[in-house]
């Protein structure tokens, strides 16, 4: 394999129902920063089946140029198709680097471009850099349930490839300045592609928030006693102009679902406020939320581990302390 | 109707606690357990042996003491046991993990593969995927659903938004969720099977058919540069004052910090 000739980053950009999912955006910027330092080009792949959104904006976060395959079997998520687009345009133009959101879209699809293209993946990525030295992307990453970090490298094969998580790559330097350069790829799909068929498509309903995009959590952990006193918690949060969220414990006890779940095997989260209610602080919860910018803890039992976490830890009952609190809270402005 | 799973034993992460001095893991004592969506995907294969008289052949990649997580297996009434295991496979990085497992499941005859979605120790949830690659099959990721028709599956895929509906023929490969089911327990008579009646088959570096070059750590296209713990961050103040005065200092933090 000759590395040289590869060069970009190319970001594959998210799409569902036409409309661009935030962490391709997130990655748009990552990705900017890493061609900046590479002084190479920002690159992004759409594809899709009907354009339902203002694709400026990519180009505003600091995209250079977008490659968009625009096919019938493309609205939709399916492995084959999406991997024989993504496939095709690594082979045709040779990124040197390759980003895929943590989704789970970019979960399904990473591990089967990065196998066919014989290269290596790093999963669930949380912070990249450019290795001075060699140009090698150092691809750091939680593992074992999130306390040890590990930097991963790729040095012998190209593209290098890693999913991001939602959430942790901040959005900076928009210019709305900057020009778009679409260009439309054709790739050659077969019927064949479309090895399953999808029979029908159940959207949850809008209620669910995504709670990596609040800026406030107030999240509910074993200790709040009952499902009960989930409205407590809300009633706190719009207070806040937040939302609720919960640790894993209280997701398996039926209490509230995965879509509001913080943690390793949930949603990384980095509000400016995350309140914990009730949480213990396993540390694969820690791994989903001690990003944030603010953490409170109220939890009874002082030894909780989420105490060493917290920057403001209150030692008590929370069906006492939260009432007082909104209590007092002004109310937010409409 | 032959269905591998291919299963992962894991250190219980859960299980696993934090010293708070130098925040560093305490793995001493920590037990191995079957990754658990690993064992849904074994339930999953067993209802559908239960309903279907198919045969279920378990296959895990690993050190020797993997053998009893492919007992378990067995003593929940899995078929077949295969543990792929040779110092030429150790630190394998997900690529050549899964040349390696696709080398071995080229070697037995199957209509279905199932693969936990991801481990809980290494969460990459790559494997399946790559495995299925390798084979050149179809894959449905995250399957909280599962029916089997004919030749054909019908199956409930979770994404963060939505479900999908699918059918699909076999073969093919599905990662399945822990939601997916509850597994069953292992029966006294199961653990006398597996342990008197049913065998460990062992498969080493001869026994496949794949090139040296895509085995273990030399294979792997991607390699850890490093590995560190975080640092331990400095805790915050700490309050134990009844509920007035504490919603009081909540309230005064969030002015300072400019939340409210």
């Amino acid at each position: 394999m000759n590395i040289s000739e590869y060069k970009d980053v190319l970001v594959f950009i998210e799409q569902r129902d036409g409309k661009i999912e935030k962490v391709s955006k997130e990655l748009v910027c990552k990705g900017r920063e890493i061609a900046n330092t590479l002084g190479s080009k920002c690159k992004g792949a759409l594809l899709i089946d009907e354009v339902n959104d203002d694709l400026n904006e990519l180009f505003h976060w600091g995209l250079d140029e977008l490659y968009v395959v625009k096919h019938k079997s493309l609205g939709e998520f399916m492995t084959e198709p999406y991997a024989k687009a993504v496939t095709h345009i690594c082979k045709e133009h040779k990124p040197e680097v390759v980003f895929f959101g943590a989704t789970s879209i970019g979960r399904d699809l990473a591990p089967r471009v990065s196998s066919r293209m014989d290269t290596g993946l790093t999963a669930d990525c949380t912070s990249l850099a450019v290795d001075e030295e060699t140009n090698n992307l150092m691809m750091t990453r939680p593992a074992f349930g999130g306390n040890i970090m590990a930097t991963i490298i790729c040095p012998e094969h190209r593209p290098q490839m890693t999913t991001i998580r939602p959430g942790v790559m901040a959005m900076l330097n928009k210019d709305e300045s900057r020009k778009a350069l679409i260009t439309e790829v054709e790739v050659p799909f077969t019927n064949a592609d479309s090895n399953i068929e999808i029979l029908e498509v159940v959207k949850h309903g809008h209620e669910q928030v995504k709670i990596e995009d609040a800026s406030v959590l107030i999240s509910a952990g074993r200790g709040i006693g009952g499902p009960d006193k989930l409205n407590l918690l809300g009633d706190l949060a719009s207070k806040l102009n937040g939302e609720v969220s919960s640790s894993r414990a209280v997701v398996d006890a039926g209490w509230t679902n995965k879509a509001q779940q913080v943690g390793q095997t949930g949603t990384t989260v980095r509000p400016d406020l995350y309140f914990a209610c009730g949480i213990s602080g396993a540390i694969q919860h820690l791994a989903g939320m001690e990003e944030s910018e603010f953490i409170v803890a109220i939890n009874k039992d002082e030894t909780a581990p989420i105490f060493d976490t917290a920057d403001l830890s209150i030692v008590g009952d929370l069906n006492a302390v939260i009432p007082e609190l909104i209590k007092i809270l002004p109310n937010r402005e409409k | 109707m032959n269905i591998v799973v291919c299963i992962k034993q894991v250190p219980d992460t859960n299980e696993v606690k934090l010293d708070p001095k130098t925040g560093t893991l305490i793995r001493d004592g920590v037990p191995s357990i079957i990754n658990p969506d690993d064992k849904a995907g074994l339930e999953a294969a067993l209802v559908l042996k239960d309903r279907f008289d198919a045969k279920v052949t378990v296959l895990t990649m690993g050190p020797p003491q993997a053998d009893k997580a492919l007992r378990e297996a067995l003593a929940m009434g899995a078929d077949d046991a295969i543990l792929l295991t040779d110092r030429a496979f150790a630190g394998a990085d997900t690529w050549a993990t899964s040349m390696t497992l696709a080398a071995a499941i080229r070697k037995i005859d199957y209509d279905l593969i199932i693969a936990g979605r991801q481990a809980i120790d290494g969460d990459t949830a790559q494997v399946g995927p790559q495995i299925a690659e390798k084979l050149e099959l179809p894959q449905v990721s995250y399957v909280k659903e599962l029916d089997r028709d004919g030749d054909h599956l019908f199956i409930t895929r979770e994404f963060e938004d939505r479900m999908h509906k699918i059918k699909l023929k076999m073969p093919c490969l599905i990662t399945t969720l822990a939601e997916l089911n509850e597994p069953r327990y292992m029966s006294v008579a199961g653990i006398m099977d597996a342990y008197r009646e049913k065998e460990v088959t062992t498969w080493t570096r001869a026994d496949i058919v794949i090139d040296d070059a895509a085995l273990g750590l030399k294979g792997s296209p991607t390699r850890v540069k490093k590995s560190f713990t975080k640092a331990v961050k400095a805790p915050g103040k700490k309050y134990d004052v009844d509920a007035a005065q504490a919603a009081q200092i909540i309230l005064d933090n969030l002015k300072e910090k400019y939340i409210i």
